[in-house]
């Protein structure tokens, strides 16, 4: 079983912000726009090197993406940026008319999703962004792991043509992958390799599933651990390769089970290989206030969780 | 460049075609497609600087924006009679399969259309953005967007209607089809929107009032001195007052035939009202 390390927390919004600076400096068709939140959003050093290539919109998230949607005609290829409720739920018609049924290549980066957003509570806590998204046509849909996952995935968008929603969140987290780890939309990694049961996480649950992964070993059980950063395309291949060998599933992501990843799983399962699944998952609720893990902890989104799910699992195989 | 003499021709066969289009499927919008005939006529055929040749960036030409979607047949009558696509293509109108969908959409990839607009409310915005891709591109062309005055209910334009001039956005010009007339009934009875021109002035645009939008001589000026009033710091906004059902009697002086089609008795006197002059479809 591999070991995986980290040197140092680091939140993803940084590797969404650093990623950005870096396709500032190479690409100029590289447009950015924000919604008053460009601190939090980490666009601070992009705003500063390119400050004609910034536009600053104010609190006007529908008017954001419009523009976004507008900027692309002649060529300009536009990251917007705000939390993950103002850059879906908010905005979603504008999206929808404007981008996804325009075919518009505008990138709209959300960040503070989910839970871990924290103390500011269930209205800024998002936990429908991505099942909002991907009922989008044509719509590619990422949620990212780490700080190195966000910053190579931001560079990744802007080579692909075509509405993108890429999902990440505000704390520090640790900081795992590698910096130049392969990163190809639409493609799962296989972190671990196992034979009992399979575990597919997404976002802040990567890490989670790695530490129940460790600890499920010491029970003698050995898990397969698959970071799937892509939710739309997903990568159906990569789930059902390894289902054929263990036989069983667990998916955590911090979203609501509805809509989430755990029910695009479903769907592969039940046309190609029905199997047993476990959902680590919001379930049906809106979050409150407080600290980020004291939030995933009540909720139910961490090792511990994931490590019970897989119990339960491997008792309905 | 055409004479006034032709324009009026083509204005007659534009609106024979949207009430033969709308008719032919029982549905649509013929009330402000009637109402901005003269408008889109002289818009294409007098104002525009286009391109030969349709490309989605539309780089180094002028580009317009329809906002209000659902007066989608006067958008395609002129775009067709303009030559982006067949003129017979007109007969697919809200037709299964058709390019030529309710409202106006990039998904078919109609030539001459670059967003899907509907939903109201969101033209400004993408028109906006449209006019800063033109100044990143040093493209010293202009960008024209359509909203209808009941649209204006929506609030998004008001944040646009901000954004643009505290950004200077002053290659845009803005067109409000100026009716007075929703679904509901009349702008002033649904939702009074009070006075729009000091509205936009508050906002910081400058404003030109177009008294007689279904004048074309009207039209033609007034879209030239806004040209002249470009490039200097302001966005524009031509409040243009219209008459919608605009050369059908009955169609004239009410809302109700916003949304409604003619039926084959109304067809005919309507046609009657309106001589072919180009050709029908």
């Amino acid at each position: 079983m591999k070991k995986f390390n980290y040197t140092e927390l680091k939140d993803t919004r940084s590797g969404f912000g650093d990623g950005l600076t870096e396709l500032g400096r190479k690409n100029k068709n590289i447009v950015a726009l924000c919604a008053d939140l460009t601190g939090s959003l980490k666009m601070n050093q992009f705003k500063k090197e390119n400050p004609n290539r910034f536009f600053q919109v104010g609190i006007a998230e529908a008017n954001m993406m419009g523009i976004a949607a507008g900027l692309t005609i002649g060529g300009k290829i536009p990251f917007t940026g705000t939390f993950a409720n103002f850059s879906t739920g908010r905005v979603y018609d504008q999206i929808r008319q404007s981008i996804a049924y325009s075919g518009k290549n505008v990138k709209i980066c959300a960040s503070h999703a989910g839970l871990t957003l924290g103390e500011d509570g269930a209205t800024h806590q998002i936990l429908e962004d991505i099942g909002l998204m991907k009922m989008l046509p044509g719509m590619t849909v990422i949620n990212t792991c780490d700080y190195n996952q966000t910053k190579i995935a931001t560079i990744a968008i802007a080579e692909h043509q075509g509405p993108v929603y890429l999902r990440f969140g505000r704390p520090k987290v640790p900081n795992f992958t590698s910096p130049d780890h392969k990163f190809k939309i639409g493609k799962g990694i296989i972190l671990n390799e196992g034979k009992d049961v399979t575990i597919v996480a997404t976002g802040h649950l990567v890490w989670e599933s790695i530490l129940a992964g460790e600890k499920l070993k010491n029970f003698g059980i050995s898990s397969e651990i698959i970071n799937i950063h892509t939710i739309k395309p997903i990568d159906e291949e990569i789930i059902l390769k390894s289902i054929n060998k263990t036989r069983c599933i667990v998916t955590a992501e911090e979203h609501n089970f509805l809509g989430g990843l755990g029910e695009s799983i479903s769907r592969i399962l039940t046309k190609n290989d029905p199997v047993p699944q476990e959902f680590i998952a919001t379930n049906d609720t809106f979050g409150e206030s407080g600290s980020p893990s004291k939030l995933m902890d009540k909720y139910g989104l961490n090792s511990n969780a994931i490590v019970n799910a897989v119990e339960k699992v491997l008792s309905r195989k | 460049m055409s004479t006034i003499a032709s324009l009026e021709k083509l204005t007659l066969q534009v609106r024979r075609d949207i009430l033969r289009m709308v008719h032919s499927v029982n549905s649509g919008h013929p009330g402000g497609s009637l109402g901005c005939a003269e408008l889109f006529v002289v818009l294409y055929n007098r104002i525009l600087d286009l391109s030969n040749v349709f490309d989605m960036d539309g780089k180094n030409e002028d580009l317009f924006f329809l906002s209000n979607g659902h007066i989608s047949p006067v958008f395609y009558s002129v775009l067709a009679r303009k030559g982006y696509f067949p003129i017979d293509e007109l007969n697919t109108f809200r037709k299964l399969n058709s390019r030529l969908q309710g409202h106006p959409t990039t998904h078919e990839k109609l030539p001459g259309v670059r967003i899907a607009s509907g939903s109201l409310g969101q033209g400004i915005s993408v028109a906006i953005g449209s006019a800063l891709s033109k100044k990143l591109n040093n493209d010293h062309n202009l960008i024209y967007v359509l909203v209808g005055d009941g649209e204006l209910q929506e609030g998004q334009n008001w944040e646009a209607i901000m954004f643009a001039s505290a950004n200077n956005i002053d290659n845009l010009i803005l067109c409000v089809d100026l009716n007075g007339k929703q679904i509901d009934g009349s702008t002033s009875e649904v939702l009074p929107m009070g006075n729009l021109k000091i509205k936009f002035e508050a906002f910081g645009w400058k404003v030109i009032e177009v008294e007689n939008g279904n004048n074309l001589e009207s039209i033609i000026k007034n879209f030239n001195y806004a040209k002249k009033e470009t490039k200097k710091k302001s966005p524009i906004c031509l409040l243009i007052k219209t008459e919608m059902g605009n050369g059908v009697d009955f169609m004239m002086n009410t809302h109700e035939w916003h949304g409604v089609a003619p039926n084959d008795e109304q067809l005919k006197i309507a046609l009657s009202q309106n001589p072919e002059t180009l050709g029908d479809y």
